[in-house]
């Protein structure tokens, strides 16, 4: 449904253009969901705004092909565009203190897409505007309609983003860090509802996170990203019970869950690179494990399939095992 | 809504009498009194004969019965006598209050005229062009002093070119309630609204200017783009609504700014207006007439305030209901 | 005797009043909040926001005036001291911030922000101050040359590290950590966690540890509180409340926690769904007409709740 083919977006910095996504291609399948994982400056946020053609033209340069429904995004002017955007296309953003209108009452927000996509009279907008508040849980949705964003909850309007990106019906959603500003109660609930939605309307779904909680609950398949690239990709349960790139197996080692109490928590040595100064060439990763030497690394890593569906991009995964010396034997044994 | 109102109304009281008093103080503080004043430059008036006139008008009882005696005649809507122009002061400000509130309403209407355009336009193409010439054209009219503007505006307009009366405020020969009168009025009015607010645009464009820039970078203007909204509707319907907030709630000031201070104007184009009485009262010590304008200019700002107050409620949500 | 002890402390906030309406209503934020940090212990105080956890923390550092209850610090109540006496005991102790990016003035260097709580308690020479400094800098992991840097040309992590140097300049007894890590991405937040857990070993420190996130907390402390609406409603180490909690609210945080494993989300949605439906027929009987909730019942020598 959606093909992205080697993408690359690059910003402006100081007068010179710098890649933020650096030559990814993907698909996304009908009522899919498709996670892309990575921390803050690996490029997913710009990705998803590339998408969507977010991105200020003057600062911003997005080259390749983004194929949705038998068109190529970035070949559209902007009008041509407005007439995907919330209709077949819809964003949720991440925070939902910031992403609504603070002057306007809730109600209008989730009818103005209506207005520019549909042929709907102003009171059958409202009827379905009322309708979509209560599929996302809203019960008092008369009065929630009436409502400013102010006078509502986190949780509360996370919801009526929700539904003002279900509006007119998308079949595909890109969501960037959904419930990253909510409470874990919440957070939970939030993605219980777009699980639900996206099981009843077929759409399917891009969803941005840095969370591996979240990938794990909500994702059918994932994306690692690490420095504009995808390092990793391969369906959910494999992801995480063999994770097989160096970068996702120390994003795994990370997490305070994953190991014993009070034992040290595995830290990647470094930090990520700006991408001002990133080193294009080779594994981009390779400086963050000094102990692989040189020869285990691909010279031009491409991604691999290693099994049905699960892409590695470079060979270093053979010969990688945590520095902190725990998984050293398991980590030989995979290579043999 | 009403209830605030009604509250706000209430405020306004105490802030008034409060008021009233500060200026009867500080008139009566000021050097000379209306008796001197108007007997400046005479000396064939005897100091005794002076001192009767004081005792004749009052002048010489205790404050508290002069204040007494000056806020119950203020509330009648009387001001007493002005001793230079020997006519009640109620009558000598009818007229010229008319002509100021003609003049700063005009001033005002063209003003937001000419700034919110160009501030949207300078707000939406940044580093345009376009911009950039709004922004210099800014420059100049926030440096340029209006009294220098102003004399040459009447230079060229009203003397070389003679395309518009270069004083007064409409044209006695004309018989009052004609549209003639009307029109002759308005033409009258011409040079002076141009000089003010052609300077008076610089706070609205530059404000309006920041805050679109500010705005466009909101994530609300995202999820407006995401939702598809075309970018005109995006400017106009999100951005501007989000970006006039602070004009708005400026506005009640900035009437009340020019009520209170179109003197130079007014001194300039001989425009009978409040302005230019007050120069003209406070050199020859008319107590009686700068008391009541500058008591006029106060209750200005007091309502201007409460104006603003009103307007920002209506218009912000997030403060009417906090 | 413990370090710290917080007893029936509560603080409220009041609606301002209008001038036609005098007394607004009375808004409490914690309510008869008690608890004791003992000697070399890492305390979670667990809960989302608004549940009063930061509020506590405030309080603990005097920014917030206690309507009822006393702190008392070393034995000492902290509001009966003098002035003197009370600044001298708020050396013991420091904070640590949420956010690294807005804690630390932009326009100082490392050096002054560090030696800020130097300066306020300790008359030292200059070359004194730097050689503290420099120790400081060196314990966090930062090398010399980033004493005379700008907050601005440091990483999260790193920036984080400068605001653990400039909490433990005063060698404090106590340092409050207010969600230290969650600005922080996972590999950074590995890192500063496990430095956190170092100095706190090293030094004996007491460590009042604020946050949101479970998975966190059950990793680095050793006994927790839970606070549900500006009260404690459990409190006990961490397996038991991990493995047999017992207040319906704590068992509702856990399983909102998400699943890691993909394989068993839909029976996770099963529990969620089932406790949820729980909480929300009993979340009204927590309290009773007046907001009083029940007392907290002893389970077991370290387990307590309100049932």
């Amino acid at each position: 449904m959606l093909t992205i083919h080697n993408l690359r977006t690059s910003f402006r910095i100081n007068g010179r253009f710098h890649r933020a996504v650096d030559g990814i291609s993907l698909t996304i399948h009908r009522n899919e969901v498709l996670a892309i994982v990575g921390e803050s400056g690996c490029g997913k946020s710009a990705l998803a705004l590339s998408i969507m053609g977010l991105h200020p033209p003057d600062q911003t340069a997005v080259e390749g092909s983004i194929g949705f429904l038998g068109r190529d995004l970035l070949q559209l002017s902007t009008s041509e565009l407005n007439q995907i955007r919330g209709k077949q296309l819809a964003m949720i953003f991440q925070d939902p203190m910031t992403a609504l209108h603070p002057l306007w009452k809730v109600g209008r927000q989730i009818e103005e897409p209506m207005k520019y996509h549909t042929t709907l009279s102003t009171k059958q907008r409202k009827q379905r505007t009322l309708e979509l508040l209560k599929r996302v849980g809203i019960q008092k949705y008369e009065h929630v309609y009436q409502q400013y964003p102010h006078e509502l909850s986190g949780g509360m309007r996370q919801r009526i983003l929700i539904a003002m990106a279900l509006a007119c019906d998308p079949v595909l959603l890109v969501a960037d860090e959904p419930t990253t500003a909510l409470d874990v109660t919440v957070q939970a609930q939030i993605l219980e509802l777009m699980k639900e939605l996206q099981q009843q309307s077929q759409t399917g779904i891009l969803l941005i996170t840095h969370d591996l909680g979240v990938v794990a609950e909500m994702a059918d398949r994932v994306a690692v990203m690490y420095a504009g690239e995808i390092v990793e990709l391969a369906p959910v349960n494999e992801l995480f019970h063999q994770p097989r790139h160096p970068y996702t197996q120390s994003l795994f080692h990370s997490l305070p869950s994953s190991i014993e109490k009070r034992q040290k928590l595995h830290v990647i040595e470094g930090v990520v690179p700006a991408i001002e100064n990133l080193e294009r060439t080779g594994c981009r990763f390779a400086a963050r494990i000094p102990w692989i030497t040189e020869e285990n690394h691909d010279a031009e890593p491409v991604l691999q399939e290693i099994a049905p569906g699960h892409f590695v991009r470079c060979s270093c995964y053979r010969h990688f095992y945590l520095s902190d010396g725990k998984e050293e034997k398991d980590a030989s044994a995979a290579a043999t | 809504m009403l209830t605030f109102i009604l509250k706000r109304t209430l405020l306004m009281i105490p802030q008034l009498l409060l008021l009233s008093i500060l200026i009867f103080f500080l008139a009566k503080q000021m050097p000379g009194d209306a008796v001197s004043g108007a007997f400046m430059g005479k000396p064939n008036v005897s100091a005794e004969q002076m001192e009767k006139i004081r005792e004749q008008h009052g002048l010489n009882d205790p404050w508290i019965v002069q204040y007494g005696r000056w806020i119950r005649d203020a509330l009648h809507g009387d001001f007493g006598q002005s001793f230079v122009h020997k006519q009640p002061v109620t009558q000598l400000l009818a007229g010229r209050i008319e002509n100021t509130i003609w003049l700063s309403v005009s001033t005002l209407v063209v003003t937001y005229s000419i700034a919110i355009p160009l501030g949207m336009i300078a707000g939406r193409w940044t580093r345009s062009w376009a911009d950039q010439f709004i922004v210099t054209y800014n420059y100049i009219s926030f440096a340029t002093p209006v009294f220098v503007f102003a004399l040459l505006m009447l230079y060229v307009f009203g003397f070389v070119l003679n395309w518009f009366p270069s004083g007064g405020s409409v044209d006695i020969r004309i018989a009052e309630e004609t549209p003639e009168y009307v029109l002759d009025k308005l033409k009258h009015l011409v040079l002076p609204v141009l000089s003010g607010s052609l300077l008076l645009t610089y706070s609205t464009v530059q404000y309006l200017r920041n805050e679109m820039i500010d705005t466009k970078m909101k994530d609300f203007v995202k999820t407006a783009r995401a939702k598809g909204v075309p970018e005109n509707a995006v400017y106009r319907n999100h951005i501007l609504r989000h970006s006039i907030l602070p004009i708005a709630a400026f506005l009640g000031y900035e009437i009340t700014g020019l009520i209170a201070g179109s003197v130079f104007i007014e001194t300039i184009f001989s425009y009978p207006g409040l302005g230019r009485l007050f120069i003209d009262s406070i050199m020859t010590r008319d107590f009686t007439v700068v008391t009541a304008l500058v008591l006029i200019s106060g209750a200005a700002v007091i309502v201007g305030t409460m104006l603003s107050d009103i307007i920002l409620r209506i218009a912000d949500p997030r403060i009417r209901f906090g | 005797m413990p370090l710290l002890q917080l007893r029936d402390v509560s603080v409220h906030y009041s609606k301002t009043g209008s001038f036609l309406k005098r007394r607004g209503a009375v808004i409490p934020v914690i309510d008869q909040l008690s608890l004791e940090l003992r000697q070399g212990e890492i305390y979670g105080l667990v809960g989302e926001s608004g549940c009063g956890k930061s509020t506590a923390a405030r309080a603990i550092i005097g920014l917030n005036q206690l309507n009822a209850g006393q702190i008392l610090f070393q034995g000492c109540d902290l509001s009966q001291l003098s002035r003197k006496a009370r600044k001298q005991q708020m050396k013991e102790i420091q904070m640590i911030f949420q956010d690294p990016y807005s804690s630390l003035n932009p326009r100082k260097n490392v050096w002054n922000i560090i030696a800020e709580p130097l300066r306020n308690f300790e008359r030292l020479s200059k070359a004194d101050e730097l050689a503290k400094v420099l120790e400081l800098v060196q314990r966090v992991g930062l090398n010399e040359e980033s004493v005379y840097q700008y907050p601005h040309q440091f990483s999260g992590g790193q920036r984080q590290r400068i605001g653990i140097a400039r909490a433990m300049a005063l060698q404090p007894q106590l340092v409050i950590a207010d969600e230290p890590v969650s600005a922080l991405d996972v590999s950074v937040q590995a890192q500063v966690l496990n430095f956190m857990k170092e100095i706190q070993e090293e030094f004996g420190l007491t460590m009042l540890f604020i946050s949101h996130d479970l998975g966190v907390v059950q990793h680095i402390c050793d006994r927790i509180g839970i606070m549900y609406k500006g009260r404690l409603v459990e409190e006990g180490t961490v397996e038991d409340i991990f493995e047999r909690p017992k207040h319906l609210y704590t068992k509702r945080l856990l399983v909102a926690m998400p699943e890691m494993d993909p394989e068993k989300r839909q029976e996770k949605m099963k529990q969620r769904l089932q406790i949820n439906k729980e909480f929300d027929e009993l979340a009204d009987t927590f309290f009773d007409s007046e907001g009083r909730s029940a007392d907290l019942q002893q389970i077991s020598d370290t387990h307590w709740a309100r049932l």
